[in-house]
């Protein structure tokens, strides 16, 4: 380790981002892959090593992925759920690895839900 | 580019953890998260003290938050399963609040969690204290960069007095007065000490901070150096902490490679250097000037003030000591201002306080609450009430320099001048909670055995009074006390208080003091009815068998370890008094309630 200078401070603190993003509760984006039996048996793990593959390459750190067991829709899966802190959570169905890379450029990074891939917004109402 | 991980799993390594077997449980976890192909996916790491020891090993799991309590190695396949591949939550390792019985998931929710603040413990159970970079990434360092590179050593002493800091270590006197004096003072050499003795038995907050934080404590050292101009410093800690040391040391070192200590920390042009330096198993070590001869390598003695430290203090040049949780307060009033710190607390207190709560609560742990927050809250909201459904007695706050507050004026708010005006101190922030079955004149006697032993012998009213006090005390306990006892113990208490050499001796008395002004009935029953009320002072109960409870089944005789019970199956049996050593496990051991003591 050679000596720092105070830019490299920053510098250090934007390499351990996601670390720290994933454990205080600032993130921006959450996406949910739904990995319920149904959904693992439909391949929902493709679809998370997709998203966590596209996190890695471009480097973001703001965006924290979980899984969650079956969202209820079991004939649709592998299914995920995207939420922008402060806008209503998108679920998208029928997946596969182009459709996660591009729900990954439009909506987590320019904030464009897929209409195409979508099935609702918002989540389901529990009494 | 940092790796991406779906999950962060934070083992707690704090010593209690540990002791329960934490690391087992982070080795098991590694090897099955690798048994299921998940390493890529899952990240495991150990942190330091998360506070809630009562229910280690405990873990957590991110980005959620759940919090898992008292895990095994065998838990950990099932839970990898469930939790991990499966996304089910594992009821049955989840924290259940006392009176609800409905499993709590989310550590924010837990009522243990929910009611603290965290200042000097913002990092806890969030990095691993072994990763430096974990720590900057917490915003570590930014502080002491500003420190020496925006501001001069008057300004930092301003915005420390502004804060309204005032001494962790037990004594509250403002630390930016502290630092006012040792800045004015002239001398090309001056020493920073970190006080990391801990003595008070029963506290671990400084352990605790050291052991999950090192570089918040180094943080605050540094930018003490910087407004008082020393560029040396000793952190004193004692020898029985080994994880603590051996955190600081990693700490140190890796603040060395980066440059953060050294010449010319962050091109600032300042230079700082810290050394540890291990306590030798002393209490009167954690007084600040015997501590200054300790390190001079002299026998720990105190001496008179004045000369002040700030003055004439480690090899006779101005010093600076300040306990841990104070450097760990630092970083954060330099970074986010006065101002904030001074919102939290009370007028005259300012900031939050970190208490090391055991005894007879449910949740047992270390907890940071603001200065202010009533007793009532930490002992009922935060530590769950009393253990197995009894009845409060009274809280022992600040060690064997403080007292005891009964039930009736729980409301107290936790604050320098409330609990100075009920006779205890704030201390350093041990709090024993005691039920109904504590007897005060034997925690008393407790206290004075431990001060009577750790006095350091200099000076006569502390040597001989301790002494002398506690002999008094083990008369009463033991049955001997006389009319006219009481009213020596508080002469006596009294005149030590107002001659003794130091802190040590000064404040040995508190315990015998308040518990005679809040439970002079208690002593009044050991030494006229010889009785021990609440069934703990050995020679002053009696166990007896109820006649007509006794149903014969022997059990307790054959339990005696003197053998003396005796009586025929399916007789009423008798103790013999003069063979009984009163150990209570015949009382145990009942299955009728038959035996009772008085």
């Amino acid at each position: 380790m050679a000596k720092i200078k105070i830019q490299d401070l920053k510098l250090i603190k934007d390499k351990v981002q996601a670390t720290t993003t994933m454990r205080d509760g600032t993130h921006r984006v959450k996406i949910t892959v739904h990995m319920g039996t149904c959904g693992i048996a439909a391949g929902a793990r493709k679809i998370m090593d997709a998203f966590l593959d596209e996190i890695e390459k471009k480097g973001i750190t703001d965006v924290i992925l979980t899984s969650s067991g079956c969202a209820g829709l079991c004939s649709h899966e592998p299914m995920a759920t995207v939420e922008i802190r402060g806008e209503t959570p998108i679920k998208y169905v029928y997946l596969d690895k182009e459709k996660t890379k591009r729900i990954f450029e439009e909506h987590v990074l320019n904030g464009k839900p897929v209409m195409d891939y979508a099935l609702a917004q918002g989540s389901e109402t529990t009494r | 580019m940092e790796k991406a991980y779906r999950a962060n799993i934070l083992i707690c390594a704090g010593t209690s953890c540990v002791a329960f077997g934490s690391l087992k449980v982070r080795d098991a976890l590694v090897e099955e998260i690798n048994k299921r192909g998940l390493q890529d996916e899952v990240k495991v790491e150990t942190t330091g003290c998360n506070g809630f020891c009562a229910v280690g090993p405990l873990m957590i799991v991110y980005p959620e938050g759940i919090f898992y309590k008292q895990m095994t190695p065998d838990d950990i396949p099932f839970f990898v399963e469930e939790h991990l591949i499966k996304g089910r939550i594992v009821q049955k390792h989840l924290y259940e609040e006392i009176d609800k019985k409905e499993p709590v998931p989310l550590m924010s929710d837990i009522g243990f969690f929910k009611n603290q603040i965290l200042v000097a413990l913002k990092n806890r159970g969030l990095i691993d204290p072994e990763v430096i970079d974990e720590y900057i990434g917490r915003d570590g360092y930014a502080a002491t960069a500003k420190a020496l590179t925006e501001m001069t050593s008057e300004q930092i002493v301003d915005e420390i007095t502004k804060s309204g800091l005032r001494g962790r270590g037990g004594g509250g006197f403002p630390t930016g007065t502290k630092w006012k004096f040792c800045m004015q003072a002239q001398s090309d050499v001056k020493y920073v000490l970190c006080n990391a003795d801990e003595g008070d038995p029963g506290a671990f907050m400084d352990r605790s901070v050291l052991e999950s934080d090192p570089h918040t404590v180094l943080e605050g050292m540094i930018i003490g150096g910087k407004a008082i101009g020393a560029h040396k410093a000793y952190i004193y800690v004692r020898a029985e902490y080994p994880l603590a040391i051996k955190r600081l040391n990693i700490a140190i070192q890796q603040a060395k490679d980066y440059g953060l200590l050294g010449e010319n920390i962050l091109d600032s042009g300042f230079d700082f250097d810290i050394e540890l330096y291990h306590g030798a198993g002393a209490f009167v070590c954690g007084e600040e000037t015997a501590l200054m001869k300790s390190i001079e390598g002299k026998r720990g003695m105190p001496r008179p003030r004045p000369p002040f430290p700030a003055h004439k203090g480690l090899f006779d040049k101005p010093t600076v000591l300040n306990n841990v949780e104070t450097y760990a307060n630092i970083a954060q009033i330099i970074l986010r201002g006065a101002e904030w710190f001074a919102s939290l607390g009370t007028e005259k207190s300012k900031g939050t306080k970190v208490f090391a709560l055991s005894g007879d609560v449910n949740n047992i742990g270390l907890i940071e609450v603001p200065m202010g927050i009533p007793l009532r809250t930490i002992v009922y909201d935060i530590g769950g009430g009393i253990k197995n459904g009894k009845k409060l007695r009274a809280v022992q706050i600040g060690g064997p320099s403080g007292g005891f507050i009964p039930e009736r004026i729980i409301d107290t708010p936790v604050d320098y001048e409330s609990i100075t005006g009920t006779g205890a101190i704030m201390g350093s922030g041990g709090m024993v909670v005691m039920d109904e079955t504590s007897c005060m004149v034997d925690m008393a006697k407790f206290f004075l055995g431990f001060t009577a032993d750790e006095s350091c012998g200099k000076c006569t009213p502390c040597r001989v009074g301790t002494t002398v006090l506690l002999n008094k005390l083990t008369d009463i306990a033991e049955g001997r006390g006389k009319p006219g006892d009481v009213e020596i113990l508080e002469r006596i208490s009294k005149n030590i208080i107002a001659s003794a050499l130091c802190g040590l001796g000064q404040t040995a008395p508190n315990p015998v003091l308040t518990s005679i002004k809040y439970f002079r009935d208690e002593y009044d029953a050991h030494i006229y009815d010889k009785k021990c009320p609440a069934g703990v002072c050995k020679a002053l109960i009696k166990y007896v068998i109820d006649p007509e409870k006794c149903t014969g089944c022997m059990a307790c005789s054959k339990k005696c370890p003197q053998n003396a019970i005796s009586g025929e199956k399916k007789q009423p049996h008798t103790i013999d008094q003069s063979l009984c050593i009163k150990c209570g496990i015949c009382y145990d051991t009942c299955k009728f309630d038959a035996i009772h003591y008085e």
